[in-house]
């Protein structure tokens, strides 16, 4: 692991040691609203000072922190299994099921994933909880979000199957599955661990521009993206404003850096 | 020495010239491009404004004093129980291409006005009954107009019916307002400049309007149209948000004007609707007086005004703003924010406060969701303060963002939602432009629409009560009876409304009497009467 790996790794654990500490020990809760105090600007009770409704911006920004950084990844980790269900068996059974799994592959990259997710969020039940909302949300990306990686993994599959190793083990008498379990997937890894750092920011910047919309998880439940759209107006914000932009752009650098990228080409 | 003198007042001569030649010029931003330049088909805000600054109107409504002033009308007479208008016009008026108007082209105006074909938005509020209107012209100057039945505030409709002449046949015809069509670049700009035959001059003796050229710029983005604002590169913003306002009130506090209390307002209302797919028990909540007043009372208005608004907002009193100054009931004072009261209501129709949660009779926990559209970022906030005060009385709160074509599918088709937190904008002074509204067959009765039979004794009052106005010339009698609206409003609270927007405008201060008012168009109402000083040699 080279050292912009290793130090991206570490940034990564420290925001969410951070963000796990406020959930256990909250200085602040993230909805209160301090009304005598909208905009107010850092002090001791209040670090990063107060939004427009008087709320702790440092709780608020460690609560999104902690739901990015736990939701983002479980819904990468659930885009990559589909991802792999699909790509693997189209490129390693080949044939009907490769078409099949194109056609589909093709059929998902071309819709409008936004305004998919629009649709979508407006037939969510009103009286979901905020974090239901969210974590529905989260759950849709995974499911519009297989598509690209699913291709990789394709192209990553047919190539094994036509190694001289998977040759070798077929002449030997392996069974399909068998050959799928032991050989391919194991030495897909590479290119799975690969698509999941990927997919990790890429889900990360669509909760942000839903939050962007406004449609992101629901008052008062902070998010990344909900954060960022104090920044619709960057004249009027106080440089502490722009924390969560800081947080974001170093989260979204450091997942990018700890992909594995060297290990994706063999 | 003598020479050098002379040069300079050769070269300040030289100046003053170019200047007097040179057109002054006011430039603002459209939020979007006019549908269409036909003054009869005008249903947007952009084409307004071009329908405003072009079109030549019977009657305009002052929009600082709200009184009825004459223009192309010399004098008019209502008669006959509101059903007949007389008007004399105004001698030697000519249309920007210089054909003298007469009776006929009111005449004209009015049958394409309510030709049905032409679907005339303004038309409506002229159809008092199915019979067309007799129009009669009894000389080239007097007119009079004969309505099927007696038309509610019929002088101040013709507020909003530019006349056009009776036999141009050009796209964009000729008009009789200060300003007219020269130049319109799709998705671009318009350029708008002064008719040399616009009838109305100073004290002076000087023709109007003083500012030759209006350059109108179709700017979609409110944050370009702030920048462009603050390099000078146009003169004024019509409306801005509170953020905006006190941003720019900072940085050049003769820029921006707060005119006070506006038509506009916010309200939240529970859905009614009996059909609708709300669990009944929730039905039972928010068809009950009670309930709908002490959620109005657990609010803290004076906070979303001072908050969220920034202090350019004040709590709202009912449906009408004190902006609208006759119809306005000033009697009426808004729901007091006083949480034991709201207990006490909710105690009252067996509501019971357990561990900080409220249980209704039946024990179901009260939690319930309002949905508002995404993007706007007051109403969201609003939605935020609302959940903090009805914890208070131990109410939960779900609030939910929408795109606003499924947030409009909801209320208006499927009635899949509880309560809903929206804004209300009377562009009309007259309450006769709100019988859509409160009557309980309209289709914009929000809470519970289209209804066969008033639902409730109070529903059927106003019902009563809005058709006797609509019908009743007599303006006293008329404010007597939206009066007696209000109150019932007010009393049985169907919308609980929140604030009163207050209208802020920025305007260059090189932009000489402007007086910014609460009625639109806010900035430029007296356009006529701009000034504009020309600068030349260089910028600014």
């Amino acid at each position: 692991m080279k050292r912009p790996q290793r130090l991206a790794i570490i940034v990564l654990a420290a925001l969410f040691v951070a963000a796990i500490l406020s959930a256990v020990a909250p200085a602040n809760s993230h909805a209160r609203q301090y009304r005598d105090l909208p905009g107010a600007r850092p002090s001791a009770a209040f670090p990063l000072g107060t939004d427009e409704l008087g709320r702790d911006r440092l709780a608020r920004l460690l609560f999104a922190t902690r739901i990015s950084l736990v939701l983002a990844p479980a819904a990468a980790l659930a885009a990559t299994l589909l991802a792999v269900m699909v790509g693997g068996m189209a490129g390693y059974f080949g044939g009907f099921w490769d078409k099949c799994a194109v056609r589909a592959i093709d059929l998902m990259l071309s819709l409008p994933w936004l305004f998919l997710l629009l649709a979508a969020r407006a037939l969510l039940p009103l009286n979901a909880p905020p974090i239901a909302s969210l974590i529905m949300t989260y759950g849709l990306l995974a499911v519009l979000g297989w598509a690209g990686p699913a291709r990789v993994i394709r192209a990553g599959t047919r190539k094994l199957r036509e190694s001289d190793f998977i040759l070798q083990a077929s002449a030997g008498g392996c069974g399909k599955l068998r050959i799928l379990w032991r050989h391919l997937i194991p030495n897909l890894k590479p290119i799975l661990l690969a698509q999941l750092w990927t997919t990790i920011p890429v889900f990360i910047l669509s909760e942000a521009n839903l939050g962007l919309l406004g449609l992101s998880a629901s008052e008062p439940f902070p998010t990344w993206g909900n954060l960022l759209r104090d920044l619709e107006s960057p004249f009027s914000l106080q440089p502490e404003g722009f924390a969560p932009l800081a947080v974001v752009m170093l989260s979204v650098a450091c997942f990018k850096l700890a992909t594995p990228a060297q290990e994706y080409h063999t | 020495m003598k020479r050098c003198l002379i040069a300079i007042a050769m070269l300040g001569l030289a100046v003053v010239s170019r200047a007097a030649q040179a057109p002054s010029e006011l430039r603002f931003c459209l939020h979007a491009e006019p549908k269409t330049f036909d003054p009869l088909l005008v249903e947007d805000a952009s084409s307004e404004t071009i329908r405003y600054l072009t079109g030549g109107v019977l009657i305009r409504i002052n929009r600082k004093t709200q009184q009825l002033t004459p223009e192309l009308a010399a004098s008019w007479k209502v008669d006959l129980q509101g059903r007949r208008i007389r008007f004399s016009l105004r001698p030697n008026v000519k249309f920007s291409d210089s054909t003298p108007f007469s009776a006929d082209d009111v005449a004209s105006t009015m049958k394409r006005l309510m030709d049905p074909a032409t679907h005339s938005p303004a038309a409506d509020a002229f159809r008092s009954s199915d019979v067309p209107p007799q129009i009669t012209i009894s000389n080239p100057l007097t007119v009079s107009i004969l309505f099927g039945a007696p038309v509610a505030g019929l002088e101040r409709l013709f507020d909003q019916v530019a006349i056009t002449p009776a036999k141009s046949q050009q796209k964009i015809p000729a008009v009789l307002g200060p300003y007219l069509v020269a130049e319109h670049k799709p998705g671009a700009e318009i350029l708008l400049v002064r008719n040399p035959n616009y009838w109305k001059v100073d004290g002076t003796g000087i023709r109007l309007p003083y500012i030759d050229r209006i350059r109108l710029e179709i700017q979609q983005n409110r944050d370009i149209e702030l920048v462009k604002f603050r390099r000078g590169e146009i003169d004024l913003i019509d409306s801005l948000d509170p953020d905006t306002f006190d941003e720019l009130s900072r940085q050049a506090p003769r820029s921006v004007v707060d005119a006070g209390a506006s038509l506009e307002s916010e309200m939240i209302w529970f859905n009614q609707v009996p059909a609708s797919p709300i669990p009944g028990y929730k039905q039972n909540w928010f068809q009950s007086t009670a309930f709908r007043r002490a959620v109005s009372e657990a609010i803290n208005r004076l906070d979303i005004c001072r908050i969220v608004y920034r202090g350019h907002a004040r709590p709202a009193e009912g449906p009408v703003s004190p902006a609208n100054r006759f119809w306005f009931n000033a009697s009426l004072k808004p729901h007091p924010h006083d949480v034991a009261s709201a207990r006490r209501r909710l105690e009252s129709e067996g509501f019971r406060l357990r561990g900080g949660q409220l249980y209704d009779r039946e024990g179901h926990a009260v939690e319930f969701s309002v949905i508002t559209n995404a993007g706007n970022r007051n109403r969201e906030r609003i939605a935020s303060m609302l959940q903090q005060d009805l914890q208070t009385i131990g109410m939960r709160l779900n609030v939910v963002t929408l795109d606003f074509p499924s947030l409009i599918e909801r209320i208006t088709r499927t009635f899949n939602y509880e309560s809903c937190l929206l804004g209300l904008t009377n562009f009309d002074l007259d309450p006769s432009a709100q019988m859509n509204v409160w009557l309980s067959s309209a289709a914009n009765h929000q809470w519970n629409p289209n209804q066969k039979q008033p639902a409730t004794p109070w529903e059927a009052e106003i019902d009563k009560l809005m058709q006797a106005q609509a019908a009743d010339p007599r303006p006293e009698a008329r404010k007597r009876a939206f009066d007696r609206v209000q109150q019932i409003v007010w009393d049985e609270a169907p919308f609980l409304f929140l604030v009163t927007k207050n209208s802020l405008t920025a305007i260059s201060p090189d932009v000489q009497n402007a007086a910014p008012v609460a009625l639109t168009p806010q900035a430029f109402w007296n356009i006529e009467m701009l000034r504009k000083p020309v600068f030349t040699g260089g910028t600014r």
